[in-house]
């Protein structure tokens, strides 16, 4: 009976947990999925959503407003980021998997010591009235501090579905990745469409940001850590598909959650890992790549 | 092949030029140059929480030039960012010695990074302060190595025996262990182990976890099934909040009385500051506490100095964990050097060797490796705090000494009966 | 050059490394040459893979950390000399080489750059859980005392870095002017092309993920002599990953001068940052310099001077 709680629960936390994880990954399932960009500077930019969310936190407000809010300054630094990337790289038509990940990477170390320097490096953390308790369901309890944040996840993956599959700008962003030329073709400025794409992808990021800082408390560093899962669930999906990052995401958080009750909580970072490896190795279209 | 060999030269030329000028001004001023104490410290990284203690160093090299310096001569201090990894400690610190020619050194902060080092001080004989790091010179008894943290002797298994002294003398049996995977957690935790044992206790749980954990949920609820009565947790900052609201969010069960014991983060204001009132009753250890019973020369002298310039470099604005202890491992060198009129390593070691040295952190004697003879690492409960103002940690009462007996400041409350108010 | 007196020079060098420890009394060129040093190792190997072959492996501190294990448990289960560590270390570097190429042998681009990172989060956390190589805590290395004509343990790592480095110069070299240099450049231009014109593009790759893997894991493996301690957060260091791809792309990663001139400049510069600058500044100065490179320079500073002596064909070649 023991078993069979701690398994309910287990995979309770790890559908939570993966919900987090996916919102940290959307961002990148767009520029890193759709558009090809792998912007390793994507959970640097998620911190530094976290801090500004912190900034209003700190007024009273609620993380997650705090996050709608800082969403649009995000969406315009993030047109901006694109607009950098693109006059280095794509006037030259594109840049190859190395310069692209050395630039981001440069990137992600620019905007912690940014950090550090406007904040110092102690761990800052947001105050919402939920935090210590749980929500109880018979015997399974699941912390607010991670179910709220959870729940913002269905909302974003189904908004971001209907945009990507029902919206022509939306089919464009799509279309884009697979055609440049065809896009200009029908009239529409392919790099205006990625830019567009670019700041979604940043305004996602401070919303994840919101949520991660709600879960617990963050220092400038604390990117580094997600770089790896965030990218994992990605390729895991199968590059781009929303629904997919969802359902990608789910599966690496019940494996850690399972691993960490039932095996050694300190087998649990590999097992994203080894998920993806073996899905490398057998489909390498990821899990998920024939859904659109 | 010639244009690069070309490079290469200037290259070179300059790399070297840039290596070696410190060395050439060095000479350049040897008469009556200023006595050079040295270290690295993670000012960048996963450990730049620790980057305050270059402030406890900062204020006793001023203090000791304000008196006049050492020795007649001014004290000058070279700190390196080791960006918290081991990799960059080595290179650092033959700097230090052979191209600055540091009279002193202190370790960088805790044992990873000092692990890289000893072997050195080992070999050139040099004079060096740990900086909290637990157990470092164990293996090689280097003899002018000296500790500026109360661990004790023994302090790899017996720094948090604090915790089950008191988990003895209130008759827990059931005992449940919670370390992060890291250096200084594991061997807390694996001495935890020894002496429940030897206390006739039952370990009911030993779990470890990956560092980078962040959801305490499953482990827990793993903890809960065991009804322990005492739990130990040995973890870092971020970890440590999340266990702290783990156990308000999935309970640990009515058997648990005590709680805590190795938890690095409540010692810091900003985790004071977002934990507020759900650290109430959890025992944990401390290295000081504004308490009666440490009133110690010139500590609160140098906290209320430390607290301006914390604030104005966004670090830590309680500097009770680590600053005060840096200071005193400056003390260590300043007063082996009065005393002896002399900066020589091994005159000032034997010194320190064979009398006590009064610091802003208490009276200390060394033993033959270089720890404090005496175990002086508080466990303090938190009681009583109330809302998440920080000003309220300067004041006794908030944090309670309940271990060592000699600096005993309140009386212990069960778990659940501290945090119900 | 041709490539025997090509490998004379290096040799050469390697002599003349042995009578440094005498002209250069200071140590502290050691400690920081020696850094300097495993870092053209590591950009040396990396860029067989990720220069010749196009291959972006973002896992380089999978493969120096696997070397670095495998040297401390060869000397803590046997006690080996330091020559057979390396010896040891290259082997598993190749093997885990090609054990990735296999895995990942129909992934391209960024699919095998990712890969590449999960091979170092799952091999850390093998050691992790790995007791006899002391988990997490990391484990104590006392090398025995270094040969007497060296003056001191230094000295002596600096100078088999040395040596490695040569060796991976040399390997490197011949690499990039034989057949297995030509078949690499091809699948770099276009993999199907290169297959449909009869290059043997799967074996070419496995032998590339061999000799890459081996050269960054030999480079890992006198890292435990050098600072007498070993653990798995430093031994697989995103930082080393992070190093390993931009000094080839600071240098230039069309031919083996590029990660060279890369890491005597960029491990330099840093070496020179730690003990100067010495703040956060530095990492900040890191990061600003990659951004200015890949902006400015994206072909390396070869690839500069190339632009340089031809600039219209620079102009021209704009377009894709």
């Amino acid at each position: 009976m023991i078993v069979l709680d701690l398994a309910l629960n287990a995979v309770a936390t790890g559908i939570v947990l993966g919900s987090i994880y996916a919102l940290l990954a959307l961002g990148l399932a767009i520029t890193f999925g759709i558009l090809h960009i792998p912007n390793v500077a994507h959970p640097a930019i998620v911190i530094a959503g976290a801090y500004a969310v912190v900034v209003l936190n700190r007024f009273g407000l609620d993380p997650i407003l705090a996050g709608l809010l800082w969403s649009i300054p995000f969406y315009f630094i993030g047109l901006a980021f694109y607009e950098f990337y693109a006059r280095s790289f794509e006037s030259r038509g594109g840049g190859n998997t190395l310069q692209s990940l050395t630039l981001f990477f440069g990137i992600s170390l620019v905007i912690e010591i940014a950090l550090v320097v406007a904040y110092g490096t102690d761990l800052r953390s947001v105050r919402v009235g939920y935090v210590g308790e749980s929500l109880r369901l018979g015997t399974v309890a699941i912390p607010y501090r991670f179910l709220v944040p959870a729940l913002i996840t269905p909302v974003v993956v189904f908004l971001l579905w209907l945009y990507l599959s029902k919206t022509n700008t939306g089919l464009a962003i799509r279309a884009v990745a697979h055609d440049e030329r065809a896009v200009s073709v029908a009239g529409v400025n392919p790099t205006a469409i990625k830019r567009h794409a670019f700041g979604i992808a940043t305004a996602l990021a401070v919303i994840a940001g919101a949520a991660l800082v709600i879960t617990g408390p963050v220092d400038p560093f604390a990117g580094r850590i997600h770089i790896g899962r965030v990218f994992a669930i990605v390729v895991l999906a199968g590059m781009g598909t929303i629904p997919g990052t969802l359902a990608a995401a789910i599966i690496i958080g019940v494996a850690e959650s399972l691993v960490m009750s039932f095996a050694s909580p300190s087998w649990a970072p590999g097992v994203a890992f080894a998920i993806l490896l073996a899905t490398l190795a057998l489909r390498p279209t990821g899990l998920f790549g024939g859904v659109r | 092949m010639r244009i690069s060999r070309r490079q290469f030269t200037k290259l070179s030329a300059a790399a070297s030029v840039g290596l070696a000028a410190p060395a050439i001004w060095t000479k350049g001023r040897a008469q009556n140059r200023p006595v050079r104490v040295g270290c690295s410290a993670s000012l960048t990284g996963p450990l730049s929480g620790t980057k305050n203690m270059v402030i406890g160093y900062e204020l006793w090299r001023d203090d000791v030039n304000a008196a006049g310096g050492l020795l007649g001569r001014e004290v000058e201090l070279i700190v390196y960012d080791d960006q918290s990894a081991p990799s960059n400690v080595p290179a650092i610190y033959s700097k230090l010695v052979d191209v600055d020619q540091v009279d002193f050194l202190f370790t960088p902060y805790g044992a990873n990074l000092t692990a890289t080092i000893m072997p050195f001080a080992k070999q050139r004989d040099r004079f060096i302060v740990g900086i909290l790091t637990l157990a470092s010179n164990d293996q090689l008894k280097h003899d002018k190595f000296f500790q500026a943290a109360p661990w004790g002797p023994d302090g790899a298994t017996n720094w948090a025996r604090g915790f089950f002294d008191i988990a003895n003398s209130t008759g827990v049996k059931k005992m449940a262990i919670l370390a992060a995977d890291t250096e200084f957690s594991k061997t807390a935790a694996e001495g935890g182990r020894r002496v429940s044992e030897e206390f006739g206790m039952d370990v009911v749980d030993f779990q470890m976890y990956p560092p980078t954990n962040r959801d305490f949920s499953a482990i827990i609820r793993n903890i809960r099934a065991t009804e322990p009565e005492a739990v130990f947790v040995c973890s870092y900052p971020a970890d440590s909040t999340a266990i702290v609201h783990g156990i308000q969010e999935i309970g640990l069960g009515d058997s648990a009385r005590l709680f805590g014991g190795g938890m690095v983060g409540p010692q810091y204001a900003s985790l004071m500051e977002s934990l507020g009132p759900s650290l109430n009753g959890i025992v944990n250890f401390h290295l000081y506490v504004p308490e009666p019973t440490m009133k110690f020369e010139g500590i609160e002298s140098f906290l209320d100095r430390y607290r301006p310039i914390a604030e104005d470099r966004q670090v830590d604005p309680l500097g009770f964990y680590i600053p005060p202890f840096c200071y005193a491992a400056g003390q260590f060198i300043s007063t082996a050097v009065n005393a002896t009129g002399s900066l020589d390593q091994t005159e000032v070691s034997n010194w320190l060797h064979e009398n006590p040295v009064d610091t802003v952190v208490g009276q200390i004697n060394f033993d033959e490796i270089g720890n404090w003879t005496e175990r002086r690492v508080l466990m303090i409960q938190f009681q009583n705090v109330d809302g998440s103002g920080i000003d309220q940690f300067r004041q006794a009462g908030k944090e309670v000494i309940i271990d060592p007996p000699d600096y005993k400041s309140g009386e212990l409350v069960p778990l659940m009966d501290a945090r119900k108010t | 050059m041709t490539l025997p007196r090509f490998a004379l020079v290096a040799a050469l060098l390697v002599v003349a490394g042995l009578f440094l420890p005498m002209v250069i009394p200071n140590p502290y060129y050691f400690y920081a040459g020696y850094v300097v040093l495993q870092y053209v190792v590591i950009a040396t190997g990396w860029n067989i893979l990720g220069g010749y072959a196009g291959y972006t492996n973002f896992g380089a501190s999978a493969f120096f950390g696997a070397g670095a294990y495998a040297a401390a448990f060869l000397f803590k289960a046997f006690g080996l000399p330091l020559i057979f560590q390396i010896l040891g270390a290259a082997a598993v570097g190749m093997f885990l080489g090609v054990a990735t190429g296999y895995l990942t042998l129909r992934i391209q681009g960024v699919y095998f750059a990712i890969a590449t990172v999960a091979l170092v989060i799952v091999l850390e956390t093998l050691v992790h859980n790995t007791e006899y190589l002391g988990g997490a805590s990391g484990m104590t290395h006392i090398a025995p005392p270094p040969p007497a004509w060296f003056g001191g343990q230094t000295q002596f790592v600096f100078w088999v870095m040395l040596v490695i480095a040569a060796c991976a110069v040399v390997l490197a070299r011949w690499l990039e002017l034989s057949w297995i240099g030509r078949g690499l450049r091809a699948i770099r231009a276009s993999e199907p092309a290169a297959e449909s014109c009869g290059v043997p593009t799967l074996r070419l790759k496995l032998l590339a993920c061999a000799l890459s893997g081996g050269v960054m894991a030999a480079a890992g493996a006198p890292y435990p002599t050098y600072t007498s301690y070993l653990d798995p957060v430093s031994a697989f260091s995103l930082l080393i990953g992070l190093n390993a791809l931009a000094m080839p792309l600071i240098g230039g990663t069309r031919n083996w001068k590029g990660p060279v001139i890369g890491a005597l400049l960029l491990a330099s510069v840093q070496q020179i940052a730690t003990v100067t600058i010495s703040s956060e500044f530095n990492i900040l100065a890191v990061g600003v310099v990659l951004i200015a490179f890949v902006v400015l320079a994206p072909e390396g500073l070869l690839g500069l001077k190339s632009a340089w002596a031809r600039p219209k064909l620079r102009l021209s070649g704009a377009k894709p």
